[in-house]
């Protein structure tokens, strides 16, 4: 772990105590869903992360408690640090709360979080769907949601596929 | 122009009507300035200098899909785009042809997913597909010209029966 | 296939201002197609006369279900996918999944692949801002710039052609190295290219830099400060017009950018013009960097050996049985990964691209997250268009730099 860091994790786990892992030198922190915000702004204001770089979820299905983990990568320039805050959630109704008020960057990707994974997000400004159509079902980046593979067509198969292929009309 | 010296005194020219109006339609047809993904960067390749499509009577891409006669399904269409597409399609005048450009409009190339649809023609009609992930230029060059010749052999009373 | 949806203003209640409900603004929709939205992006503006009072972005045309995709392939197979997310930066994209993929299993590449990706990866940076400077250059009516940076962008896909044999979707780089070492046409090729362009710059820069047209629609137009840029996850050459010292190459640098001498140019206005000047800037040092890498481009392998995750080579397959072995079992199989979660990043031409990735212990990756630039750099385009001109969303727009399919994904 880097030196400039310790400080920051220790603080992070007096506060909140969160546990946390290494792996290849980058340090993963464990915090609650209701714990987010103020850690986030607790990093932001007292350790200088001013950049959210990324947020998005990891599906861990078929476990369901917790299903979800929801990673928030965090930056700081000023130190140059990085620092990954993950908050488990569980399967059934997903919820996390909005960090759009921390971090402005959050509204679009808490929006994608919704929008792939279903996990709602409270308090959130603009609840829509982001990347699918609005009358879409499911979530796409869920684990059971189905690719949706199609069988390409071949030689031996091509007749039988293309009777049932929605060829368009003028 | 040169014509005169080269045709000499001919004064009428006779030819069918039909080979008339599909000689002007091939030498100016405006493709629809409509890009979908990495494919519009090869079309654009295309249009600039190296390649210069101006050659074949197709410099002019119009934005608006009222003035264009050839759209160019360059990059894959997702299913939120398709209707919107399909919307494009319909507003475009008669005659109109549709090159799905690429894998991905053809047939959904390495997109077998949820997202994308398994090649543009389920969304509308196409002539030419041409094949490439992007296609180089030249291969879209050589799909207009196939269009080109697509058209050349167009008959009214084909077009009367559609 | 779904129909098209009528939008009510209802829908759009909490994001407009209170004088659109009274119908004293008004709606007006700009794409998906439209001819300076660069791909298919669709804003909703909220108009006052000409005066841009609120802009909703509607992104999702080209979701593409990369990610997903991803997941159903072996590590090796998923590294086409990332060719087609930024299909400006495909060389870019290939070493930003290249080295999650090495982290995630501890592999060691070579220096002679190092300093080519290094090369790769700057010229792709260049055909990338002279792709944006083209067509940015036509949505200001400079329609000679594009037919200019189109020629030289000619050049270097011709350099990659020669390397990989596909113009643009290269996927040269390859966890362990690069596919194979550069043919003997290549040095000539970049020393050709290194030669020309910087006369090109200076012909670019003669004709915008000080074009009284140009200033006019660039200065003072689309102001970011600081403050909002970090805000909003913005990253690259936006966020160095805004006065932020921050380019990983230099920071954290990786791929041994630590050799080279380049400067990264930050500019304080946080204009649009700051940004045009930025990404100038930024072509003259990424050809320093080429220049220097290919000066001192060492010999040797360009495949780590280390036969576990990086298939032998061709001669080795026909006279010893264990590399066959190894190659029948990674292209078939595929090589595991640990069960654990790592975040690697690069600079590309937009910005930070990170590569969240999560392996599950097996041949195949559970979740690949693609920390896309041009995602965070879109979003704060609603702060940046209030008050301006219709007119003026299209210089401020140009100069995000945005790929639809680095959004959608």
């Amino acid at each position: 772990m880097d030196k400039k860091l310790e400080p920051i994790v220790k603080a992070v786990q007096g506060k909140f105590s969160a546990k946390f892992e290494e792996f290849r030198n980058e340090v993963h922190m464990f915090v609650n869903p209701d714990q987010i915000v103020d850690a986030l702004t607790m990093l932001r204001d007292e350790h200088q992360f001013e950049l959210l770089s990324a947020l998005t979820a990891v599906d861990y299905y078929p476990q369901t408690s917790p299903r979800f983990y929801v990673i928030y990568q965090l930056t700081s320039l000023a130190q140059n640090l990085s620092l990954q805050l993950k908050v488990p959630v569980n399967g059934d109704k997903p919820k996390v709360p909005t960090v759009t008020r921390v971090y402005s960057v959050a509204n679009w990707r808490e929006r994608e979080l919704f929008d792939m994974f279903g996990i709602e997000v409270e308090g959130h400004p603009d609840p829509r769907r982001i990347l699918m159509p609005d009358d879409t079902e499911g979530h796409p980046l869920r684990r059971d949601f189905p690719l949706g593979y199609e069988e390409p067509q071949f030689t031996f198969n091509f007749d039988e596929i293309d009777l049932r292929k929605p060829y368009a009309k003028e | 122009m040169g014509i005169e010296q080269k045709l000499g005194n001919m004064g009428v020219v006779t030819t069918s009507l039909e080979t008339m109006v599909n000689w002007s339609r091939t030498n100016a047809m405006w493709p629809m300035l409509f890009g979908l993904a990495c494919c519009a960067i090869e079309m654009m390749s295309a249009q600039s200098s190296s390649y210069d499509m101006s050659r074949f009577g197709m410099e002019l891409m119009r934005a608006s899909p009222r003035q264009s006669d050839l759209m160019i399904v360059a990059g894959r269409v997702s299913k939120k785009m398709g209707p919107v597409l399909r919307r494009l399609y319909d507003q475009m005048p008669e005659p109109k042809w549709v090159i799905a450009m690429g894998d991905c409009a053809s047939c959904g190339g390495v997109f077998n997913n949820y997202a994308i649809y398994q090649g543009v023609d389920e969304v509308v009609p196409v002539d030419v597909f041409v094949a490439g992930c992007p296609p180089r230029p030249e291969a879209l060059i050589h799909g207009v010209l196939t269009i080109h010749e697509k058209v050349k052999g167009e008959k009214f009373s084909d077009l009367a029966v559609k | 296939m779904s129909q098209i949806e009528e939008v009510t203003i209802d829908q759009y209640k909490h994001l407009v201002s209170e004088r659109a409900l009274t119908g004293e603004t008004m709606l007006l929709n700009m794409g998906p197609q439209h001819p300076s939205t660069h791909g298919v992006l669709r804003l909703l503006l909220e108009l006052d006369g000409e005066i841009v009072v609120n802009c909703i972005p509607d992104i999702g045309f080209l979701h593409t279900g990369i990610e997903k995709n991803m997941e159903a392939k072996t590590y090796q197979k998923a590294e086409v996918m990332t060719d087609r997310l930024d299909y400006m930066n495909t060389m870019g994209n290939n070493l930003a999944y290249c080295m999650a993929v090495e982290k995630l299993v501890d592999l060691d590449v070579p220096a002679r692949a190092q300093a080519l990706r290094v090369i790769l990866v700057e010229l792709q940076r260049i055909a990338s801002h002279l792709v944006w400077l083209g067509t940015s250059g036509l949505d200001l009516a400079a329609m000679s710039m594009f037919l200019y940076c189109f020629r030289e962008r000619e050049q270097i896909l011709d350099i990659f052609e020669l390397v990989s044999g596909q113009r643009m979707m290269t996927t040269y780089i390859r966890p362990g190295g690069v596919w194979r070492d550069v043919p003997v046409e290549f040095e000539a090729a970049v020393r050709d290219f290194i030669k020309i362009f910087p006369k090109r710059i200076d012909e670019y820069e003669t004709l915008l830099t000080k074009n009284p047209l140009f200033i006019d629609r660039m200065v003072d137009i689309g102001y970011l400060s600081k403050e909002t840029a970090l805000s909003y996850g913005v990253t690259g050459p936006m966020l160095r017009a805004s006065g932020v010292d921050w380019d990983l190459r230099k920071i954290r640098p990786y791929c041994g950018y630590e050799q080279y001498d380049f400067n990264v140019p930050v500019l304080t206005e946080g204009d649009t013009y700051a940004r045009y000047l930025v990404r100038i800037q930024e072509l003259r040092e990424s050809l320093k960097i080429v220049e220097q890498a290919l000066n001192k481009l060492p010999l040797g392998p360009v495949r780590s050996d280390n036969r576990k995750f990086v298939p032998p080579p061709r001669s080795e397959i026909g006279t010893s049985m264990e590399a066959l072995i190894h190659h029948f079992k990674l292209w078939t199989e595929g090589f595991s990964a640990p069960d654990a979660s790592i975040y690697s990043a690069i600079e590309s031409p937009r910005g930070e691209l990170g590569v969240l990735f999560v392996g599950d212990g097996g041949p195949k990756p559970r979740r690949v997250h693609m920390r896309t630039p041009s995602f965070d750099n879109l979003s704060v385009i609603s702060e940046m268009v209030k008050g301006y001109l219709v007119a003026d969303l299209v210089a401020i727009l140009a100069s995000t730099d945005i790929v639809l399919g680095d959004i959608d994904r």
